[in-house]
């Protein structure tokens, strides 16, 4: 397991390493089979599935139409149920004002649910910095936290992860339990880790969660889990925080709910994730438990730049996974590879918002553009569009006298017919006698980052317009 | 083209890039199959390239530039038509993006876009042809280039084409929709991952054991053929309209010699 963690910039060199990693290509082969079909199954049993992403869409649009509006009234209502509120404009922010919050609880032992956002801020190591003992307690993240690693997967952090390397983990970790013991089935790994964790959600002192839609018009939060960690999580210790960020928020429970619909088929093709819980305010004198407290912390880490840049519409994601789950690369690769919390196409278009486009360039530079994730994307977000305004900032910006030397000259020869045409019947003429023996070349000096893996055509030896001019007297002008 | 006496459908045709400069014989069955579907056909001198390779690099000056020319060199036909998904997305859907702030470009864009087609799909959906000049003695199998079938919707136009190809029989492979691994420039940039991609293709060809793979995309084609011939499968790759056209002299892309 890396100690170092990858970073955007070294993007090509993670992507060999990845591909070269057997444990990670042996996990990833399983995700056409899994997340992505389960995902067109889902589909294929909702008529409406289509339609219901064009709504999906447009409740997010409308929202970020009038995000201060809902915010506020986000916060209003929130108020008036008993929580506090909490405005984070940057990671640092954030995390200062939970670690506040724990400090002034008295918090020893701090249980967190999952959340990309505390990916995003690095709340974990915040906190352990600060003295506090955080515990993961969705699986797959508690199984990040005990390898040292990032999650691979917005919605399936441990998705790179082997059972059999999930054993060795706990094995390594678990030192108090019997080393006889069986778990070499996903069910004793399961239960392994949900008798470590009970101790956990009963001694907590704060529970930290996420939240994946807030509720303007009640102030609630909604939670979605399938191992109900969430709400042990959330309900078990004296004070709850719930950390998200400002898109999140939408008008009514009914938009939360027709966001939930395509949000559960396109992660993981629920027709409704296991556990749905919505949050409003702490315990009420009549409940029979809850937390004490409840905090919503609401970070905005760059994203009112976001909604007044051309990327807005990045904003409408619901962090399913699912451009991930059906993206050639992201398949090849996993998620570490590109060395950012988001991952896929996803973390191609929002990496580089949030860490700049010079550390992350390389991102939207890793797709073939084959528009799939746009395809399955609930909220219907233009990915391919969106990685291509970073290439034009990139170009724009880059330095790099070969890339766009390169570009120049193939632009000024393609600008000038007559010139592109006996450039081409020279490179022609000279590439097909180069490759006529065998029909194709096995290295070629230039172009050597193709014939390392594939052979290169040899070309027919003569341009199409050559031959047509031949043919047929002359192409008109 | 004949001036004034002619009814016919005059199409004027985008060779493209990588037919022009690779596999000339694409071009030559694209004209078959137009002119057995009774279109005049013109190959405009002034052509060059769609401009993809800049606007997906982030060089939008210079495709912007492209996009005026090829839109200038083809204003007389009365449909303009593509032997390649991408090229063809690119003319029909990209260039109004890139000449979207253009005012005065933008009546002729419009006019453009709407006579712009990719070949299939024109014979298929415009044409409205149901036989074809070629036949083909042996199974092959189908690939979806990605910009075709997700920019465009072209799927059923292949299949129904190919149907009509005497003694020939189509075998679909799993994930025919999933990417080869291309991606223009991609292929170059991240060359191990594109040629990672392309082996998940080529497992899947190998698993149907095809005599020709078939694709409406070159630069697809030249990426799967690339693997295949690395791995030196038996199998051939040509571009669909070589088939359809019965355009098939030329040795399948990779290969030596003439077969199958």
């Amino acid at each position: 397991m890396p100690s170092v963690k990858p970073t955007p910039e070294e993007f090509a060199s993670n992507a060999i390493a990845a591909l070269g990693d057997s444990a990670l290509q042996h996990a990833l082969a399983e995700l056409p089979k899994g997340l992505a079909a389960k995902r067109e199954r889902a589909k294929a049993a909702l008529p409406e599935f289509e339609a219901l992403r064009r709504v999906g869409r447009n409740i997010k649009d409308h929202v970020l139409d009038n995000l201060d509006l809902y915010l506020e009234a986000f916060e209003n209502n929130a108020l008036a149920a008993g929580s506090h509120v909490h405005w984070a404009s940057t990671a640092q922010e954030a995390c200062d004002i939970i670690g506040n919050i724990c400090r002034e609880t008295g918090a020893r032992l701090v249980t967190k649910g999952k959340s990309m956002v505390s990916e995003e801020i690095g709340l974990l190591a915040d906190l352990e910095a600060s003295g506090f003992n955080v515990v993961e307690t969705d699986l797959g993240e508690y199984i990040v936290q005990l390898r040292k690693e990032m999650p691979s997967h917005v919605m399936a952090p441990a998705i790179h992860v082997r059972p059999s390397d999930i054993e060795a983990t706990f094995r390594h970790h678990h030192r108090e339990l019997e080393p006889g013991r069986n778990i070499s089935t996903p069910e004793a790994l399961v239960s392994e880790a949900r008798t470590v964790l009970r101790d956990k959600f009963i001694g907590a002192d704060v529970g930290i969660t996420g939240a994946n839609f807030l509720i303007a018009e009640t102030g609630s939060a909604i939670l979605v889990t399938n191992e109900g960690n969430g709400d042990l999580t959330q309900s078990l210790p004296k004070v709850h925080i719930v950390l998200t960020s400002i898109e999140k928020v939408v008008p009514t429970l009914e938009d939360g709910w027709a966001l939930l619909r395509i949000l559960a088929r396109s992660a993981s093709g629920q027709e409704i994730a296991t556990y749905t819980t919505i949050t409003t305010g702490p315990k009420r004198p009549a409940d029979p438990d809850g937390p004490e407290a409840c905090h919503i912390v609401l970070l905005d880490n760059g994203r009112s730049e976001l909604l007044r840049s051309e990327y807005r519409d990045v904003l409408r994601c619901i962090r399913c996974g699912a451009c991930m789950n059906f993206c050639p690369v992201y398949g090849a690769i996993g998620g570490h590879a590109y060395g950012s919390v988001y991952s896929g196409p996803i973390g191609a278009v929002l990496t580089p918002a949030l860490v700049g486009l010079s550390a992350a360039a390389n991102l939207p530079q890793a797709s073939t553009f084959c528009g799939k994730c746009e395809d399955v994307c609930p909220v219907e977000i233009p990915l391919v569009g969106l990685m291509r305004r970073w290439r034009e900032k990139a170009f724009d910006q880059d330095t790099s006298w070969r890339n766009r030397a390169a570009l120049r000259v193939w632009a000024a020869l393609a600008k000038r017919p007559a010139l592109y045409r006996t450039a081409a019947r020279s490179m022609v003429a000279i590439l097909a006698v180069l490759g006529r023996s065998k029909g194709h070349l096995e290295h070629l000096p230039f172009a050597s980052a193709w014939t390392r893996n594939r052979d290169f055509p040899a070309p027919q030896g003569q341009t199409f317009q050559a031959q047509w001019a031949r043919q047929r007297g002359g192409g008109k002008r | 083209m004949t001036e004034g006496q002619s009814k016919k459908t005059r199409v004027g045709l985008f060779v493209t890039c990588l037919v022009d400069l690779m596999r000339p014989s694409v071009g030559f069955a694209a004209v078959r199959l137009l002119e057995a579907a009774g279109c005049d056909v013109a190959v405009p001198g002034a052509q060059t390239c769609c401009g993809q390779p800049g606007y997906n690099s982030g060089d939008t000056a210079s495709a912007r530039a492209l996009a005026k020319r090829t839109i200038a060199a083809f204003e007389d036909f009365d449909f303009i038509v593509v032997p390649s998904g991408s090229c063809a997305a690119m003319l029909k859907r990209h260039y109004a993006e890139l000449l979207a702030d253009d005012e005065e470009a933008q009546l002729q864009v419009r006019s453009f876009s709407e006579r712009v087609h990719e070949l299939l799909s024109f014979l298929v959906n415009v044409c409205a042809i149901t036989s074809v000049p070629g036949t083909y003695e042996g199974r092959v199998t189908y690939h979806d280039g990605c910009s075709g079938l997700r920019e465009l919707g072209i799927k059923m136009e292949a299949r129904k084409l190919l149907e009509s190809v005497p003694g020939l029989e189509l075998v679909e492979m799993a994930d025919c929709e999933v990417c080869c691994g291309f991606g223009g420039l991609f292929s170059v940039k991240f060359p191990e991952l594109s040629a990672a991609i392309a082996a998940k293709k080529t497992a899947c060809i190998d698993a149907v054991g095809p005599d020709l793979v078939l694709a409406g995309e070159l630069g697809c084609l030249m990426n799967i053929a690339g693997k295949l011939s690395r791995d030196d499968s038996g199998t051939g790759c040509r571009h669909v309209a070589e088939v359809l056209a019965g355009e098939m002299d030329a040795p399948p892309i990779c290969w030596p010699g003439k077969q199958p």
